[in-house]
């Protein structure tokens, strides 16, 4: 067991740092003078700010060393300044993140909810209308990008009907689970599909078993089999799923924070993007980057728990 | 002597596979009728799409503007026409980069197997632990936004799953007999994949393609709603949903809605139909 | 009778022959009958009858009563009580019969709650009696292992436990003991016969093993094609056995300290998509006659008080006359 953690979390280290090297390398890739890159380009350079990128970046040392004090300073939180807004990154970054953390935490609760039931449900009931209900909506949700269903749902419950605020995240408890409504179902509809159909299959396997079928003969009732057996031994697929879908869902916030002018840190990218902030998009991409692997990792680390035989296959190993 | 039903009657409890052909039949007339309307807009589109005519800014439908007009009075329906030539265009470009990339290396990688198999694979695994959205993001904040870039992103971010897609077909295809009927013959290696292993294949990997079109144009709509794709004024329709949003809030709901409609029809049609096709061209799923 | 199962006949849709034609059985309380036969002769089947597991679509004509009640009509809550009490199950493999990811005690506890009396508190008591009155050692460290931390001679005392929780009157053993060596095989029938007398419960036990179930059993079912052939006490079984099939089987079955030549029976017995009015066992039966190929099978009884059902047994030439002269005024 702490064999199979060790390993896992060497592992997750390899990729971080694999992708943070490519996130810093890109620098080299951009045409033209790094530094004039990192500066913001041509346009408003000044020396004094060359200078300073190249302080803060170590331009003049080998690519290695530079690479060590950059990933050094971003351990410590010094991620450089932003050239369009001013501010530290790393207080950028603290000012705008919990909104997207919201925002993620409660799309995952909505597709957890909505896209499990949905398939057990199927599942339950696979052959007649129901199923074939389920799997057709949630493929037809999955076919709409999730900035076009966010600006359906602005114009409907938004500006037609005037349920929900168009823009913000709101204050409070309250006001942000209003202003968040929204989003977060724009960003959940999109994962339903893949979340249904994962479930679904789960299910069915499960209800496929021999056990499943001896405990139904056994004269338990079916709503205990459902739960205790079917469900219960269906939650490894279904948790991993829900798990990657959660992890990609930060790269999503990109687009609908952009839809519902939230200020997060994918519209932070975004704004970075178009104004040649490189810095800022840099340290946007290593904090999504960083919080994908992690959720992957942890869910991956999650699986012994759900599969004791998991546990003492792996321990024995 | 009774008779009693076993158990309680239930249908049988099989799921059709594919889609019934008239949904498919359907999805691919409506196709059909897109690629003409996108190659005929100059003879069906009623304006220039680039006409400005700010007397007649966010009108309705009906009158001289089938579809309504946008904030600068542009019509709508003659913009969603010309629109529909970048739409569709760019994900059919993005999905020959990235197959021309991802067949070569999947056929590589089963050809040659032992350390260049196990390279490609490894290469895919890194860039299955990272988003493609957040590769083509990181490709854009370093080469600048528009259309070009967004496709070389995004054809590189798609190549690592038709070359694992390739890979586990070409591998079971060069298990074939006819493979070492060639070597036999004394038939090099990259004449046999050539000439006869990837053509074999072609059907299959067609039909992979065409199911990973919708989400190809979704991916590009995206980049072009975020500003990051198509730079006016050149225009798509991930671009006019953008630039129609700022009306909603004026309660004007067509300029976004109607670019953001035709994504979504299309991308349904595409895999209604892609389901289907892909099951008659034996793709493996 | 304690189970009583009159003419049974199961049909699935698109099949040629039954699953099971005409199956008569009984088994009385405290009895131990054994159901014998090929795998696909529809001995466990005839299992999932009683308990009214049969697939969706099977067609199911005939009686099948449990201490007098019928169970093919059952539905809902009656049924759901009829499966948790009166008739438990066990099966061939104890490790796909007990759901990997719970212990071994949440098995017990929800038995013991969801089919018999118990709270949980008890439940837990009780668990580790049943544990303890399979021979399990240290029964209340067992509740809280896993099922594949066990081996599948334990395991199947856990299903054994399973079944007992709620003191059924009959006790289904589908191949239980097959999976199992040798002498776990034996200490498991030891207990079952132990439990089965104690408690007056009522055992149909099926197997493939002829020699076994003439040895172990009071009285003898044997099945070829869906259809009872023959129908012995155990003791009779092994000297006397009629039908060609019964013989059949026992001459390909080597047995200890006796050296004679293994006759296997030739052919295959036949799928569900060959039908045939006749005699199913007429294409591999060295005795039969062309007039077997229609001869619709009857049981005949015999004079020690079994049944067989072979045309050319003198009793069944007998019968067929009496019937023909009966039916004739």
């Amino acid at each position: 067991m702490i064999v199979r953690i060790g390993r896992r979390l060497a592992g997750l280290l390899a990729t971080l740092l694999a992708s943070s090297f490519v996130i810093f390398a890109a620098i080299y890739a951009a045409p033209g003078d790094p530094a004039v890159f990192l500066a913001g380009g041509r346009d408003t350079l000044t020396p004094e700010r060359l200078a300073a990128v190249r302080e803060q970046y170590h331009l003049d040392e080998p690519l290695v060393v530079q690479y060590g004090r950059w990933l050094w300073d971003c351990l410590h939180l010094d991620l450089g300044r932003s050239f369009q807004y001013g501010d530290e990154v790393a207080d950028l970054l603290a000012a705008r993140f919990p909104t997207t953390l919201e925002l993620v935490a409660y799309a995952t609760v909505l597709f957890v909810v909505l896209g499990v039931g949905a398939g057990a449900l199927a599942a339950l009931n696979r052959g007649r209308w129901i199923d074939s209900a389920v799997v057709g909506a949630t493929t037809l949700a999955a076919s709409v990008p999730s900035f076009v269903g966010g600006i359906a749902l602005v114009a409907l419950f938004g500006v037609q009907l005037g349920w929900f605020p168009v823009t913000g995240s709101g204050e409070g408890l309250a006001g942000t689970l209003h202003h968040l409504t929204l989003p977060a179902v724009a960003m959940a509809l999109g994962a339903l599909a893949v979340v249904s159909r994962v479930t679904r299959q789960a299910v069915v396997d499960a209800d496929g078993a021999d056990h499943v079928a001896v405990a139904r003969s056994s004269g338990l009732p079916e709503r205990e089999v459902v739960r205790r057996h079917v469900l219960r031994n269906a939650l490894g697929p279904i948790v991993t799923m829900c798990g990657l879908v959660t992890a990609g869902m930060l790269a999503g916030t990109v687009a609908i924070e952009t839809v519902f002018g939230l200020s997060g840190i994918g519209s932070l990218l975004v704004g970075a993007i178009n104004s040649h902030d490189f810095p800022v998009a840099q340290a946007v991409l290593l904090l999504m980057v960083t919080c994908y692997v992690v959720v992957t990792t942890l869910v991956d680390l999650a699986h012994p728990l759900l599969d004791p035989r998991l546990k003492s296959a792996r321990s024995a190993a | 002597m009774s008779a009693v039903p076993a158990d309680a009657p239930a249908p049988a409890r099989t799921v059709r596979r594919a889609r019934r052909p008239v949904a498919a039949l359907v999805a691919i007339g409506f196709l059909a009728l897109v690629v003409l309307a996108a190659v005929l807009a100059p003879l069906l589109a009623p304006y220039a799409p680039d006409t400005v005519d700010l007397s007649s800014s966010l009108v309705g439908t009906g009158g001289e503007h089938l579809l309504g007009t946008d904030a600068s009075g542009q019509d709508l329906l003659s913009r969603v026409l010309y629109g529909a030539r970048t739409s569709l265009v760019a994900p059919v470009l993005l999905l020959a980069l990235a197959g021309v990339i991802g067949v070569s290396l999947g056929t590589l990688a089963a050809w040659r197997g032992g350390w260049v198999d196990a390279f490609v694979s490894r290469l895919t695994d890194v860039m299955y632990a990272f988003p493609g959205l957040l590769f083509v993001v990181l490709i854009i904040a370093v080469f600048g936004t528009g259309m070009t870039t967004s496709v070389l992103g995004l054809g590189l971010a798609f190549a690592p799953t038709i070359a694992k897609y390739t890979r586990s077909v070409a591998l079971a295809e060069r298990a074939k007999p006819y493979v070492d009927a060639y070597r036999v013959q004394g038939m090099g290696g990259a004449r046999i994949c050539v000439r006869h292993l990837v053509p074999n294949l072609a059907r299959s990997i067609a039909g992979y393609l065409v199911v990973l079109f919708g989400e190809a144009l979704m991916s590009l709509a995206t980049l072009s709603y975020l500003g990051f794709g198509t730079q006016p004024p050149s225009s798509d329709w991930g671009l006019m949903v953008q630039e129609g949003q700022s009306a909603i809030v004026q309660g004007a709901l067509l300029p976004a809605l109607v670019p953001g409609t035709a994504i979504a029809a299309v991308v349904v049609a595409f895999n209604v139909a892609g389901v289907h096709l892909a099951d008659r061209l034996g793709t493996r799923r | 009778m304690l189970l009583d199962i009159d003419r049974l006949t199961v049909h699935l849709p698109g099949t040629a022959r039954p699953l099971l034609a005409d199956v008569s059985l009984r088994v009385a309380a405290g009895e131990i009958v054994g159901l014998v036969g090929e795998s696909g002769s529809g001995k466990s089947t005839t299992a999932k009858a009683v308990l009214r597991v049969l697939p969706d679509d099977a067609a199911a004509h005939g009686r099948v009563t449990v201490a007098g009640t019928d169970v093919l009509t059952m539905t809902g809550t009656a049924l759901r009580e009829h499966r948790a009490r009166r008739v438990a199950m066990i099966h061939q493999n104890p490790r796909s019969a007990l759901n990997p990811v719970h212990r071994v005690g949440d098995f017990l506890v929800e038995r013991l709650v969801h089919t018999g009396d118990h709270d949980r508190r008890t439940a837990r008591d009780r668990a580790v009696e049943l544990l303890d009155s399979v021979g399990l050692n240290d029964p209340a460290s067992r509740l809280r292992q896993y099922p594949h931390e066990m081996s599948g001679g334990m395991l199947q005392r856990v299903v054994i436990a399973g079944a007992l929780a709620a003191d059924p009157d009959l006790i289904l053993a589908d191949e239980s003991t097959s999976a199992l060596d040798v002498t776990t095989q034996a200490e498991i029938l030891a207990l079952l016969r132990d439990l089965g007398r104690r408690r007056e419960t009522g055992m149909l036990f099926i197997t493939h093993d002829l020699h076994l179930a003439a040895a172990y059993c009071d009285r003898v079912y044997v099945m070829y094609a869906g259809r009872i052939v023959e129908h012995r006490s155990g003791h009779t079984l092994f000297d006397h056995a009629r039908h060609p099939y019964t013989r059949g089987l026992l001459d390909c079955s080597p047995e200890l300290g006796v050296s004679r030549p293994l006759r296997p029976i030739p052919g295959r017995p036949p799928s569900l998509a060959d039908g045939s009015d006749g005699c199913p066992f007429a294409a591999r039966c060295p005795q039969a006659e062309p007039a077997c190929e229609a001869w619709a099978p009857q049981a005949t009884e015999l004079p020690d008080g079994g049944e067989a059902a072979c045309r050319r047994l003198p009793e069944a030439a007998a019968a067929t006359a009496g019937a023909t002269a009966k039916d004739i005024p």
